[in-house]
């Protein structure tokens, strides 16, 4: 299969240029090495411009709230475990104005990719910071520069063992392709964040990204809890490549599917009334005969 | 004739133990039965209550005051003793002594229970006591016990069943007289069915098709996603969310995905889901939302019972779009309700908002029969193969457009909270399709409002006045217009339990109307007068956490 599936009709709002067009290329490259169809696939997105990705890829599409990608998501897995789900969106929304579905997500652990798309700046609202804006860097908003420490959420996700953490940079589109395809068959939980140069908001060049950006070194285990969140939380370099692969845990409603098979929630017929009726007889009172034998 | 038992005690005390033990043995004796609970938000302490009342036929309203009141400690003699009516007895545990006060009674359940090596059991004890001093039979305590404790080991069961024989003699030995239940007359019908509307929402939302339940825990709602999750073979996915805008989301994407799906909370919790409504109705994907309300603003009072969120649910929500509002007015009620939401929402694509309150939530009604027979689901989705190319938006004659879930077949379904096209992709082609999105969105509340019951009459053929009221309050409002009717007065009442669409209902001409709700402002009468010119000559609302009874219309009635 190819990635020339996976293209959409739709036109395009993003800036001419945008690094997001390197994140979209890279996933449509995965899902084709993958060997996914389109409507095998539910891209799942907040707002924002990352979060129009959605649009711009042949496939299932829910397009919700600002900050609900995840919980919407995390519903979707369960009603049609037979998807591969992946949320994509940028760092405001899913750091942001949707943090604690994502630090709760690390506790669900539900089949799902998560694709950040960390600009670390709100570009839609015309350049203020995001959760992932840098110390003391200058916006229109943060007019003395940012005074709050930046979210470290790669790190925050690998101490609570989710099955996969990866960062990406969509300068490298091969890579990141390689990146996303094993994100995605990874069961459970994967989050990567990508490094997404803002051209139009960003405060500096691409060559600063490029200089920045470094292949994480061949001899790092990603195994190794300690290494990986000193690797994640590294200020020095944006460390790019598998961060870590948490051991095995089970995957939300695992046990649920288990039970009603892993099909569209959809194709179960309902109840039969005899059913139903069983459930209430807990609410049924029987009169006393009062010849009766005592108990 | 009927009769009140209230058991006042602290939380924790078992007050709910002896209630239900004690109602349900008068639902065996062939009473009916309906059980209000009262609690403060607490786990340990405090004053809380259960106020059963036994009637003939299955009233199933409220009665605040108490022909025997069993007190469980000194501190809750003080606070509920007003309520003991003048020719009713106080029963309170104490040593047998005689008393000044022949309306007052005590008896040693907790010495009782400690000689039978179980501090625990002088709660069924007590259940005991009041089945005798009642003039129940003993087999209706035994089989009670016997049955509520039917889950525990044999050891469990039957000690409890030895504590109702103890209680019940120690009644009995004691000389004291207490009002008879026997003079309530029995009614023709038994009324065996006994439960909750949290009970029946959970239940009819099972035989709806819901499979996928997520909310956040909140009073009066939390008890629908508990018994769904106990009950594992209904097959309801029941997920406890982080939070109440997670909880939403989490159904909308399981809807949108092809369960059905629902969530249940309270105002407060119902704040927080309003942007997701909005989405709701934007992306055209059903959800049932059961509202359950408190007294607010804000926490308010988290235990008590109000009908004070209609017209936020009415207008919640940024936008405009369709809905349905439903407000039962009892579990039996509220089990056809929740299916027919399910159906409705589901068959229109919108989102329908159940409202409940404390007072439904959590009281005890009890029933002659239910309507398991009377719901079945009607599933709303299209087939795959009958559209091309499938536009998961298409713009239709009546504004609903087959319906695809995520993943259905191969045709993609996109759906975007932007405003889109027929496709679902987003556009901003304000000269056609906008308003075209907007006009097919809304085109649907005609056929909602064609499937809309319409009000319950009741007496109103010759009425002078006619009381109207919404949801919980129906059996209060019908046992008013009898007691009225009982006086010569030519009373009826309009009750209201699907409420939006306002359901095409012609007003009789020529009748007083009283608006009868359970919060300040007069929300529903305020609704009814803008959508249908209506006017009201008097009203009775109450909001100070309790629920309106029968006894307070008619003292409004009276203009005492």
């Amino acid at each position: 299969m190819d990635a020339d599936l996976f293209r959409s009709p739709a036109g395009s709002q993003w800036c001419p240029g945008c690094s997001n067009f390197g994140i979209l290329a890279a996933l449509k490259q995965a899902l084709g090495k993958l060997g996914k169809r389109p409507h095998e696939v539910c891209l799942v997105s907040g707002i924002g411009q990352a979060a129009k990705l959605p649009h711009y890829l042949a496939a299932n599409v829910f397009n919700g709230l600002h900050g609900r990608a995840i919980p919407a998501a995390t519903g979707i897995v369960v009603a049609n475990p037979t998807l591969t789900t992946i949320v994509t969106s940028g760092d405001g929304d899913l750091y942001g104005e949707g943090g604690n579905h994502l630090l709760h997500a690390l506790r669900r652990n539900p089949n799902l990719t998560v694709v950040v798309h960390n600009n670390e700046l709100y570009a839609l609202t015309k350049g203020q910071a995001s959760p992932t804006t840098p110390l003391g860097e200058k916006t229109r908003l943060q007019v003395q520069g940012v005074e709050i420490e930046p979210l470290q959420m790669l790190a925050m996700a690998i101490l609570h063992n989710a099955p996969f953490v990866a960062r990406g940079y969509a300068g490298e589109i091969p890579g990141l392709a390689d990146l996303l395809a094993q994100a995605i068959s990874q069961p459970g939980l994967s989050l990567v964040e990508v490094v997404q140069p803002c051209l139009t908001w960003g405060m500096h060049p691409a060559a600063w990204y490029r200089e920045r950006t470094a292949p994480l070194p061949r001899e790092h285990d990603a195994r190794d809890r300690e290494a990986a969140i000193r690797w994640a939380s590294d200020p020095s370099r944006l460390w790019i490549g598998v961060l870590y692969r948490g051991t095995p845990r089970p995957v939300f409603a695992a046990r649920y599917h288990d039970r009603m098979g892993r099909r569209p929630l959809a194709e179960l017929p309902a109840l039969s009334p005899v059913e139903i009726a069983r459930h209430l007889e807990p609410f049924r009172v029987k009169r006393t005969n009062v010849k009766e034998e005592r108990p | 004739m009927d009769l009140s038992v209230v058991i006042a005690g602290a939380a924790g005390e078992g007050v709910q133990t002896v209630g239900e033990l004690f109602a349900r043995a008068a639902l065996r004796e062939g009473h009916a039965v309906f059980a209000y609970q009262e609690y403060e938000s607490r786990i340990r302490g405090g004053r809380s209550s259960f106020r059963i009342r036994l009637t003939s036929s299955n009233l199933n309203a409220p009665r605040l005051d108490a022909d025997l009141l069993l007190a469980l400690n000194p501190d809750v003699e003080a606070a509920y003793g007003p309520l003991l009516r003048p020719e009713g007895l106080l029963l309170a545990d104490g040593e047998r002594v005689s008393e000044a006060n022949p309306r007052r009674g005590t008896l040693p359940f907790r010495r009782t229970a400690e000689e039978m090596g179980d501090r625990r059991m002088a709660n069924t004890i007590a259940a005991g006591a009041l089945g005798a001093l009642l003039g129940m039979d003993l087999a209706s305590l035994e089989r009670t016990a016997s049955d509520l404790f039917g889950g525990k080991s044999r050891e469990v069961r039957e000690r409890n069943v030895a504590a109702a024989q103890r209680g019940f003699a120690l009644a009995q030995e004691s000389g004291l007289v207490g009002p008879r239940a026997a003079e309530v007359p029995k009614g023709r019908r038994t009324n065996p069915f006994l439960l909750s509307g949290n009970d029946a929402l959970a239940l009819g939302a099972a035989a709806a098709g819901c499979r996928f339940m997520s909310a956040y825990p909140m009073s009066p709602s939390t008890g629908i996603i508990t018994a769904l999750a106990k009950e594992e073979d209904l097959g309801v996915f029941a997920e406890q969310a982080e939070d109440e805008i997670a909880a939403v989301n989490m159904a909308l994407g399981a809807s949108a995905a092809g369960a059905r799906a629902m969530t249940a909370t309270s105002g407060g919790g119902f704040a927080l889901m309003v942007e997701a409504l909005s989405l709701a109705g934007m992306i055209e994907t059903p959800i049932v939302i059961v509202l359950a309300q408190r007294p607010g603003p804000a926490t308010g009072l988290p235990t008590r019972t109000e009908q004070g969120d209609l017209l936020f649910a009415l207008h919640a929500g940024h936008g405009e779009f369709p809905r349905l509002l439903f407000a039962p007015s009892d579990p039996h009620d509220a089990f056809e309700k929740i299916v027919r939401a399910f159906n409705l929402a589901d068959r229109y694509q919108v989102p329908a908002i159940v409202l409940s309150d404390q007072l439904l939530a959590d009281s005890l009604f009890s029933f002659p029969d239910f309507p398991i027979d009377r719901v079945r689901p009607e599933a709303g989705l299209a087939r795959s193969a009958d559209f091309q190319p499938y536009r998961r938006y298409l713009l239709t004659p009546d504004g609903v457009s087959p319906r695809l879930y995520l993943g259905q077949g191969e045709d993609l379904v996109v759906i975007d909270s932007d405003e889109h096209d027929e496709a679902g992709h987003l556009t901003e082609d304000l000269a056609l399709m906008r308003p075209r999105m907007v006009e097919k969105r809304l085109r649907k509340t005609g056929a909602l409002r064609e499937e809309i019951a319409p009000p319950e009459a009741y007496r109103t053929e010759d009425a002078e006045t006619i009381l109207v009221g919404w949801g919980s309050t129906r059996g209060a409002i019908r046992e008013a217009v009898d007691r009225l009717r009982a006086r010569g007065k030519r009373v009826g009442a309009l009750h209201f339990t699907e409420l939006w669409p306002l359901p095409d209902v012609s007003l009789p001409k020529g009748a007083r109307f009283v608006s009868v709700e359970g919060n300040a402002t007069g929300q529903f009468a305020r609704l009814l007068s803008s959508e249908l010119g209506a006017s009201f000559a008097a009203t009775v609302r109450r909001y100070d956490g309790l629920p309106i009874t029968a006894e307070e219309i008619e003292r409004t009635l009276d203009g005492r």
